[in-house]
């Protein structure tokens, strides 16, 4: 009989990183079976192409850097469907199987796996996309059109609601459209939100960043609405664009947001004013993406500015 | 869920294993190793050589500063000073064969109940009757007892029993409820403390039962009935969830007016002032898949964890590890010779189905260490700054503020070995401050 002598504690709970991912898959199903209804076949097509070819390059990566597989994990399988939730269901296969190589060997591997990367991954490939090919990015169907898996792809573009937002107008779809995601560009944000939701409730991720993100969005575009009536521009604003899936999925992606309780409600609240000031100025309509990359990178800061309050001090200081 | 802490953790119960309801006593021995430092402090030096005769109760060991006598288990003859397994490494110890007679022997003159005693009077019989902090950590009784005039208000008796499994603190209040509370009396009046409170989870049903019932109409004494939640029963964090109150960093209990006994600390107190009996037996759980017969027993001290664990049957095949303590703080042990000692609250035999350790550990920052840390700590920061042996931010993230409660360690989905890592760091420090 041996003995085991290892350090306390010496027993651990079941939550695993495998589990994990897991669960953020699951949250993700329901809005991408309502996306595929939507658009069409083409749009799981995309899906799967994104997330096989993220395990493919998680997989010879760690072969060509002789690391341990760590496909198992299942977190390439995660940037992979991130990545396609973020991409029209007309864009060639080719570019978002490039996205997501780009993704896991650039912006992850490249800095030391899982864990280490500073930007997320599936945010980082969308912009390395749409800086290549903005074309293919930025053009969305309109709906309804069951775009099949193979063949050419010369879908009826229509604008976003997004689009009419820039302008500025409210878009023509009502809010309910806007929830169970029927119109161009946008997923149902309804399912994103019970995907959310359950998550909250696995205890996979905390309310503060979704909480944080949503409400300062909610409340600066309140104050500095545009057009007649400040609720609807509030309304239509968390609903349009990738706000729900940003506030959500993307900037609760732990490796890349603050671990610290008052650090993320800061970082969730940058996210939210950042997009406003990405939307309201910037060349593109929408901002998500370009605010949560730019609070991934104040991360460090974040943490350091907000630690806990230390047990048994009455204010908590910096940690500089 | 209430929560009366910032963090921690709620870990599979695991104690309905090892019944509260019953203690089985075991018998002495035929031989009984008692280490001479079951302490935090100076260890005892012998008072007996090789060939006496020493009595039950008989102090055969002692010494100058922060140390605690310790007594024979046993009547019978010394056969051995020398050193000895112990569960926390190796130590010198008085080996006595035993010559099964119990023939006792005490200096302490027995108090029967209602007689007036002085603080000093009380802190005198606790230091002579060789009582030690039975809940773990083992600091001198008599020593915490020693207070300013004043200083301290709140005496706060714990009786959480936090960690998983254990169940010789249940057993104690099931078997003895009014020696817990007389001894929690005795010590209040040691401190000083106007108020009197007995810490209880709300998972052991009976003993907060059996204590209501020895309560009712008191008033120099509080029953609090806390949520179940690891680790309640730390020194800091009972006090913050019984009185509101947080222990300055580096600081002490009395910093903030309160004081913790254990309850058997308590039950041993008082059966030293009313028994005029020092403190040479204990109740131990012995418990886990491991064991075939999970139990609670009252052991000598100086009796070998394999005697304990053959008394409960013996160890199962697929045995992994074997504990002095719980699940979350117990040590390791690397073989059965170790002797139960004052501290030894449980003997925790866990399978290889207990293993949740991985080989390729991995922190994806998920910051579930943060929100479980009771001591509000960044334990994932520890994990990388240790490994790159960067002592000044180690000292800047106060990781001589962690207590190494586990929970860090316990909810980290990538298995980390959070707490072996912070020890590490801390000697890192330490031997960066030496320099």
């Amino acid at each position: 009989m041996k003995l085991t002598v290892t350090s306390s504690p010496h027993i651990r709970g079941r939550d695993t990183i495998q589990r994990t991912m897991v669960d953020v898959l699951i949250a993700l199903v329901p809005a991408l079976i309502a996306s595929t209804v939507v658009m069409g076949p083409r749009n799981l097509g995309v899906a799967v192409v994104s997330m096989s070819a993220a395990i493919a390059a998680e997989w010879l990566f760690s072969l060509a850097c002789k690391k341990p597989n760590p496909v198992r994990d299942g977190s390439a399988a995660v940037t992979g469907l991130l990545l396609a939730m973020t991409l029209p269901a007309t864009i060639p296969y080719w570019m978002a199987a490039l996205g997501a190589a780009f993704a896991v060997i650039v912006v992850k591997g490249a800095f030391g796996g899982l864990g280490q990367n500073i930007f997320n991954p599936a945010l980082a490939a969308r912009a390395f996309l749409l800086v290549l090919f903005p074309a293919a990015l930025v053009r969305y169907a309109a709906p309804g059109q069951n775009l099949s898996l193979f063949g050419t792809v010369d879908a009826i573009v229509s604008a976003t609601p997004l689009h009419h937002m820039q302008m500025p107008v409210l878009p023509e779809q009502s809010l309910w459209e806007m929830l169970m995601g029927n119109s161009s560009g946008t997923l149902s944000e309804g399912l994103l939100l019970l995907g959310g939701v359950y998550l909250v409730w696995r205890k996979v991720i905390s309310v503060r960043i979704p909480a944080a993100y949503l409400g300062t969005l909610a409340a600066l575009t309140f104050i500095f609405y545009k057009g007649e009536d400040p609720l609807a521009w509030m309304l239509y604003s968390l609903l349009s664009g990738g706000v729900v899936l940003g506030a959500v999925f993307m900037a609760t992606d732990y490796v890349t947001s603050p671990v610290t309780p008052k650090g993320q409600i800061l970082y969730g609240m940058g996210c939210g004013a950042l997009t406003m000031v990405f939307r309201y100025v910037g060349l593109y309509p929408e901002g998500v993406t370009y605010a949560i990359l730019m609070m991934n990178a104040t991360v460090w800061l974040l943490e350091r500015l907000a630690p806990p309050r230390p047990f048994g001090e009455k204010k908590g200081g910096v940690l500089l | 869920m209430r929560r009366l802490f910032w963090g921690g953790v709620h870990p599979p119960e695991a104690k309905e294993m090892a019944s509260a309801a019953q203690v089985t006593v075991l018998p002495a021995p035929a031989q009984v190793v008692v280490p001479l430092s079951q302490h935090i402090g100076a260890p005892a030096q012998p008072l007996v050589a090789v060939g006496n005769q020493v009595k039950m109760g008989q102090k055969i060991g002692d010494g100058e500063g922060l140390c605690v006598p310790v007594h024979a288990p046993v009547s019978g003859r010394v056969i051995a000073i020398e050193d000895r397994p112990h569960p926390g490494g190796v130590r010198r110890a008085v080996v006595i064969e035993n010559d099964f007679q119990d023939t006792a022997e005490t200096a302490l003159t027995p108090h029967p109940d209602g007689e007036e005693l002085s603080p000093e009077e009380i802190r005198s019989i606790v230091r002579e009757a060789g009582i030690t902090g039975m809940g773990g950590a083992a600091f001198p009784t008599a020593v915490k007892a020693q207070v300013e005039p004043g200083q301290v208000d709140l005496l706060i008796v714990n009786a959480c029993e936090c960690e998983p499994y254990i169940t010789a603190d249940d057993a104690l209040l099931r078997a003895h409820p009014g020696r817990v509370i007389d001894g929690a009396r005795l010590l209040g009046t040691a401190v000083g403390a106007r108020q009197v409170v007995l810490a209880v989870e709300d998972n052991k049903r009976e003993a907060i039962a059996l204590l209501e019932q020895e309560l009712a109409g008191r008033q120099d004494l509080e029953l609090r009935v806390l949520p179940t939640r690891y680790p309640q029963g730390a020194e800091k964090q009972l006090i913050q969830a019984v009185a509101g109150r947080q222990v300055p960093s580096g600081g002490l209990p009395k910093d903030v007016g309160c004081t913790v006994f254990n309850a058997a600390t308590c039950a041993a107190v008082s059966q030293a002032v009313r028994e005029g009996m020092p403190l040479i037996q204990r109740i131990v759980t012995v418990t886990g898949k491991g064991v075939a017969k999970p139990q609670n027993f009252l052991v000598r001290i100086g009796t070998t964890f394999g005697q304990v664990v053959e008394a409960a049957g013996g160890l199962r095949e697929d045995v992994w590890k074997v504990l002095s303590g719980g699940p979350m703080m117990g040590v390791a042990q690397p073989n059965l010779e170790a002797p139960v000692v004052k501290f030894v609250n449980a003997i925790l035999c866990l399978t290889q189905a207990d293993n949740g350790e991985r080989e390729d550990p991995v922190c994806f920052r998920c910051g579930k260490c943060v929100e479980a840390c009771p001591m509000h700590l960044q334990p994932l920061y520890f994990y990388r700054y240790g490994s790159n042996r960067n002592l000044s931010q180690l000292t800047r993230y106060r990781i001589a503020d962690c207590i190494e409660c586990g929970c860090c360690a316990y909810v980290c989905p990538g298995k980390v070995p959070l707490v072996a890592a912070i020890r590490e760091g801390k000697a890192m420090v330490k031997e960066g401050k030496a320099k």
